[in-house]
């Protein structure tokens, strides 16, 4: 196993991804999102390399792979969350829509609106409810009324499938909601100002299994309106609720496609040793 | 295999352990205790010497005001009253309840039961009530200083009459007046209503007061909006790069730099080259708010890195700017924190001597400050002015003083707790 890691480093992507790759061309148009050569360093260490991958609209895209191969570091380089850390350096390129959002003329704050996301631990603002939700479409002006406002809160708590146990507490803070309600409050707030893209980072790691479920639920239903990205170490939740699989590796895709394959007919060594329980 | 087994430590070292946490828990509620004690002990000497402050021997005089004083002068109302002998009128009026006094000695003598200030004080009885001319009236006037302590017990009878500040001949006409009830102590509002004066008698600590509120004042307008503002911008925007790291260990080290260096500071910089008024409490506040800053900031600093990240996070995820990011909501999170903070430097720029010394705040101001570039002192450099006054009488002021001080830094610690309770949020 040992000797995998090592060699991992320095192969270059395997066959199934590289099939993949050489579709691009024709693919890339219909990709929501797309990232070519990707790499992130922290300082001077490498955290990903080269990662070339599509992300389609109304699907799930589920990113799997052990624990700090990347995946976290691939999402929040999706909506320029690794701005924030000063040490971070990004190369190569993320389209979205055909734009590379690493353009230095391209505003973050409007890219973020376009691109949302979920954290691994919930994490509503100790506010109400109704703030929570809220604040995203009243900073951005979304709303003219306060009727208007009332609107997008209440639809998109309703979407996220939370109004009916939070309607008549609005004006209680998000933070004494259950871990599970929490959750769906911030996907409630990622939905309302109206992105294409929702990114979820392992949003269910902190949840226990019934409250999981509902979110599962709700992933499925959200794939209609929205394209989602989701980080995930369980492969049963990877399997139940994508539609396209990535699987990460020591900071590179090892292999990609249709979740199916992936997890029936891994083509590399390491992808099927993780997806059948092997390691990690 | 009985090497591995293990039967947990033996019984010896067992007690040992126990014996060192019992001595570490009674040399700790020792040391609690102790500090309790001597706090104690402060706080009843200042409360027991400071008490009498409180009261002012004062004595009844009856005064004649003859219409013929009052017409000497040229003008009209005020003007004209104000040119009245009011201090011939206060002696003419005890050497009339003691005739008996003849000599220059004993005329002197008598002058001195009363303070200098009661010629004043019969002033302005009379602007208030200039129906009153052509009147005999009954007015309470202020002791001496002496009679004063006489009356508190601080000047004891028994003491050798050269001594005593207090004549025998002194002494039997207080007695008379005291028979005719006409010496008593009544509430001290001169000490909360005047400026500083040379008689203990007619000092007040308004004067301070009021230097010391506008001092502080001043002091948190500066500082608190400059101190937030530079520990966000350190915390959440800065570079991190060689330059903010040496303003960091510089903002450190200057929380450590002793005051009177601000003092200086303010000479130097505020004085001299801005040529700002000296004895001001704008200066004041300026030279406590460069003093004030770091504490500010290094507080505001901590709070802000006690912020989750994960709220900013959200905050940025929706499409906030960092700033709004920031002012939303890691702010109102950090607030309580950065007011404890803000309470500590200014509790300790109340008490602060030193930096206002330096920019001639330790001056004898006897009119009350009314704007911020009045001359004024402030209530610690008004402790210090007083401690050093011969007078016995000042002890008790001094304590007295002691006493407001300690009352604003609980009225400041107060606000910080009721505004961190409004501030504080669960997260």
């Amino acid at each position: 196993m040992e000797d995998n890691y090592i060699e991992s480093l320095t192969t270059p992507l395997t066959k199934n991804t590289l099939t993949a790759q050489s579709a691009l061309p024709d693919e890339n148009l219909k990709a929501k999102m797309s990232t070519s050569d990707l790499s992130v360093f922290y300082g001077n260490s490498p955290a990903l390399r080269n990662v070339s991958l599509n992300i389609f609209s109304n699907e799930v895209t589920a990113l799997i792979g052990p624990s700090g191969c990347g995946k976290s570091t691939f999402i929040r380089s999706l909506n320029r969350m690794n701005d924030t850390i000063d040490i971070c350096r990004i190369e190569g390129a993320v389209y979205l829509d055909g734009l590379n959002i690493y353009e230095p003329s391209r505003d973050v704050v409007q890219l973020r609106t376009q691109v949302g996301m979920v954290f691994q631990k919930p994490n509503p603002f100790p506010k109400s409810i109704f703030e929570n939700v809220a604040y995203g479409p009243r900073i951005h002006g979304m709303a003219k009324t306060k009727d208007e406002l009332h609107g997008i809160v209440l639809g998109s708590l309703e979407r996220a499938g939370l109004l009916d146990e939070v309607k008549h507490r609005l004006d209680t803070p998000g933070t004494s909601l259950s871990g599970g309600q929490q959750q769906r409050l911030c996907i409630a707030r990622a939905i309302a100002v109206r992105p294409d893209i929702i990114l979820m980072d392992e949003p269910c790691s902190a949840l226990d299994p019934i409250a999981t479920k509902r979110i599962e639920e709700l992933i499925t239903e959200l794939k209609a309106e929205y394209t989602i990205v989701i980080v995930t170490h369980s492969m049963q939740q990877a399997r139940r609720l994508s539609d396209k699989t990535a699987y990460f590796h020591l900071g590179s895709i090892v292999e990609h496609g249709e979740t199916a394959e992936v997890f029936e007919n891994p083509v590399d060594e390491r992808t099927a040793d993780y997806v059948r329980g092997r390691i990690g | 295999m009985t090497e591995l087994a293990f039967k947990g430590p033996e019984p010896d070292q067992l007690r040992r352990r126990h014996r060192a946490e019992k001595r570490f828990r009674l040399i700790a509620l020792l040391s609690v205790w102790l500090g309790l004690a001597f706090l104690s002990v402060l706080f009843v000497i200042v409360v027991t010497s400071g008490a009498d402050a409180v009261r002012q021997t004062k004595i009844l005089l009856n005064i004649s005001l003859d219409s013929s004083e009052f017409e000497g002068g040229k003008g009209s109302g005020l003007a004209q009253i104000r040119k009245a002998n009011f201090e011939g009128l206060v002696k003419r009026s005890i050497r009339n309840d003691f005739p008996r006094a003849k000599s220059r000695k004993q005329k002197r003598e008598l002058a001195k039961l009363v303070s200098s200030g009661a010629a004043y004080e019969v002033r302005e009885f009379v602007e208030a009530n200039p129906e009153k001319i052509g009147e005999s009236i009954d007015i309470w006037v202020t002791a001496s200083d002496d009679v004063d302590m006489l009356l508190k017990g601080k000047l004891k009878r028994n003491m050798p009459a050269d001594i005593r500040q207090i004549s025998d001949q002194q002494l039997i006409w207080l007695d008379q007046l005291q028979a005719e009830d006409r010496l008593e102590t009544q509430f001290n509002w001169t000490l909360f209503t005047k400026g500083d004066s040379r008689e203990p008698e007619q000092a007040g600590i308004a004067g301070a007061m009021i230097g010391s509120l506008y001092s502080v004042l001043v002091c948190l307008l500066i500082s608190f909006p400059l101190g937030v503002l530079a520990s966000i911008y350190l915390e959440s925007f800065a570079p991190k790069n060689g330059w903010t790291s040496f303003l960091e260990v510089n903002i450190n080290n200057l929380a450590a730099v002793p005051s009177i260096v601000f003092g200086l500071l303010g000479l130097a910089v505020f004085l001299n080259f801005f040529q700002l008024p000296r004895s001001a409490p704008l200066v004041g506040g300026m030279v406590l708010a460069l003093m004030t800053l770091p504490t500010i900031i290094i507080a505001g600093r901590a709070a802000i890195q006690s912020v989750p990240p994960s709220i900013k996070e959200a905050a940025l995820a929706v499409g906030a700017s960092p700033i709004q990011a920031v002012f939303h909501h890691v702010l109102p999170l950090a607030m309580p924190g950065i007011l404890t903070g803000t309470i500590i430097g200014t509790a300790r720029a109340l008490g602060e001597t030193a930096p206002l010394l330096m920019i001639g705040m330790v001056a004898f101001v006897v009119d009350l400050p009314v704007t911020f570039t009045d001359p004024a002192t402030a209530l610690p450099v008004q402790v210090y002015l007083w401690s050093d006054m011969p007078e016995r009488a000042f002890a008790e002021r001094t304590s007295a003083a002691i006493l407001v001080l300690l009352a604003f830094v609980g009225a400041l610690n107060l606000t910080a707790v009721i505004l961190r309770n409004k501030f504080e949020t669960r997260y």
